[in-house]
């Protein structure tokens, strides 16, 4: 579904991917991991077009998205999570949950989507009316995967959704993260936390340098003695 | 009440009705701000404008400027939309200091326009109104003055409605709150740029029409209500659309 080929993605002079390619299936969940600073973000941000490749090409169900806008990639069925939440502050819950639903057809179901979104994150249904500004960092992730959801993604892609929170909450996040795609969305997952994202994916992707080090199934990564070492300290 | 607390009264309500026409013009700054993070140096210019444009409307068509106001906004929305497209748009990742200039100029452009076109000379309709005056009380209060605030105080709350309820409002909202969240929900963000820019515009061109009956029109007045409106937006707090109208209420009494 999505097919990455051979992208290059640079800040100015600094090249931050070298030649990265990676494919997400319908209905996987494929992890991308790797330290801080390895270009995860800078990958999802090429994606959703907020970031162009200079070279290299992005398709999506067939269709070369490499250059396409950000509005036209989210109406084309992904949706970015992005790193920092980036809700909208001074807008309350309800209201940035409707701006996740920008097309014609995500309004139409909007009503429904958002039931939906709060029977994954209740917490929400309780602070509907409040400012997002005034939620906890967890409750504002919650927030921001609901928004991404209301665009009816077919693919979802997530940068950390579990940094910053609490280790009870992260395990909440990744039980989410899995029933969401149990009902039919493929996601790209971008995580530190290495071990939890392993776990509930079919494939990864190791990150290291702006470079694709290392790929394969969840399992075999988790086995994966380079990975074991360096990301999982054992 | 004695004669001086009845005058001081007077001179308080004067300043308060004067002021809320301050916050109007305050407002299209702030939201141009609020969106964007860019002061428009070219807002009382603007204004100007439209204040032209309703004393035509009036001289030649007979049309009083509280009537033409809806299509003087209408022209000035257009002029904002043409100056964000072609030149705000692309200065926006400039450092501030650079995007002084190119908005100064544009004011400059305009306060020349008006002078070749209409000339230097200050101009005061007989609008119907104009002269009137009222007394609530012991109070005197001029008609248009009262008029001009109610009017303030209507688009006011038009504009709140709009930004509160809206779709298009509630994605400027957003794109202010957020720009990156915007553009990652499919936001048009150029678009809400221009339109802001323009419903700036529209906003201090109305706020012109309101003038138009309480003082003499001409091309140098602009500048003065640019500082006016940045002052105001300070009092109230930058991007603060109510703080805005607070401030020209306050800097109408100061005055
Ligand atoms: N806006 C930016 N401008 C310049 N360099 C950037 C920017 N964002 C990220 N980088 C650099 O690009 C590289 C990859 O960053 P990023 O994709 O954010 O990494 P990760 O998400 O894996 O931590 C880093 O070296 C980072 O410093
Ligand atoms: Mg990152």
């Amino acid at each position: 579904m999505l097919n990455v080929r051979d992208i290059n993605v640079f800040y100015g002079d600094m090249q931050a991917l070298r030649g990265i390619s990676l494919e997400v299936k319908k209905g996987e969940v494929v992890s991308v991991i790797g330290s801080n600073g390895a270009g995860k973000s800078t990958l999802l941000r090429a994606i959703s077009g907020i970031l162009r490749a200079r070279n290299g090409t992005i398709s999506f169900n067939d269709r070369n998205i490499t250059n396409a806008h950000s509005a036209g990639i989210v109406a084309a069925g992904i949706s970015h999570v992005p790193e920092g939440r980036q809700v909208f502050p001074n807008m309350t819950v309800k209201e940035n949950l409707e701006m996740g639903a920008q097309f014609p057809h995500m309004k139409k179901a909007a009503t429904a989507t958002i039931e939906e979104v709060y029977s994954f994150f209740p917490r929400l249904k309780e602070r509907l009316g409040q400012n997002a500004g005034t939620l906890s960092g967890g409750e504002q992730q919650m927030l921001a995967m609901g928004r991404g959801l209301m665009s009816l993604p077919q693919l979802m892609m997530l940068d950390e959704p579990s940094l910053g929170l609490a280790p009870l909450l992260v395990s909440t996040i990744f039980e989410i993260i899995e029933k969401i795609n149990q009902l039919g969305t493929s996601i790209l997952l971008i995580e530190q936390n290495v071990f939890q994202s392993l776990k509930i994916s079919h494939r990864g992707y190791v990150l290291e340098n702006g470079t694709i080090a290392l790929s394969g199934t969840g399992e075999a990564l988790l086995e994966n003695p380079h990975i074991r070492k360096t990301y999982l300290g054992l | 009440m004695g004669m001086d607390s009845t005058l001081a009264v007077q001179l308080l309500i004067q300043g308060v009705l004067l002021g809320g026409v301050y916050g109007l013009i305050a407002i299209g700054l702030s939201l141009i701000f609020g969106v964007m993070g860019i002061i428009n140096f070219a807002h009382g210019q603007m204004m100007v404008m439209g204040m032209y444009i309703s004393y035509w409307i009036f001289v030649l068509l007979g049309i009083d400027p509280y009537i033409s106001l809806v299509a003087v906004a209408a022209a000035i929305f257009i002029l904002g939309w043409l100056i964000q497209y072609t030149v705000v748009n692309r200065i926006l990742d400039y450092p501030e200091a650079m995007q002084v200039l190119p908005l100064v100029s544009i004011g400059l452009i305009l306060e020349n326009a008006a002078l070749m076109l209409w000339g230097p000379d200050h101009r005061s309709p007989q609008t119907a109104l104009g002269l009137d005056s009222m007394w609530v009380g012991p109070i005197m209060v001029d008609t248009s003055r009262l008029i001009a605030f109610v009017l303030a105080i209507i688009i006011t709350f038009l504009i709140f409605i709009f930004l509160k309820k809206s779709n298009l409002g509630k994605c400027i909202r957003a794109a202010s709150d957020n720009r990156t969240g915007a553009v990652l929900v499919g936001i048009d963000v150029d678009r809400i740029y221009n339109m802001s820019f323009a419903i700036g515009a529209a906003t201090t061109g109305a706020a012109g029409c309101l003038l138009v009956p309480l003082l003499p029109i001409s091309p140098h007045i602009g500048h003065d209500f640019t500082l006016t409106a940045f002052i105001v937006v300070i009092l109230g707090g930058m991007g603060n659309l109510l703080g805005a109208l607070v401030g020209g209420v306050i800097l109408g009494v100061a005055e």
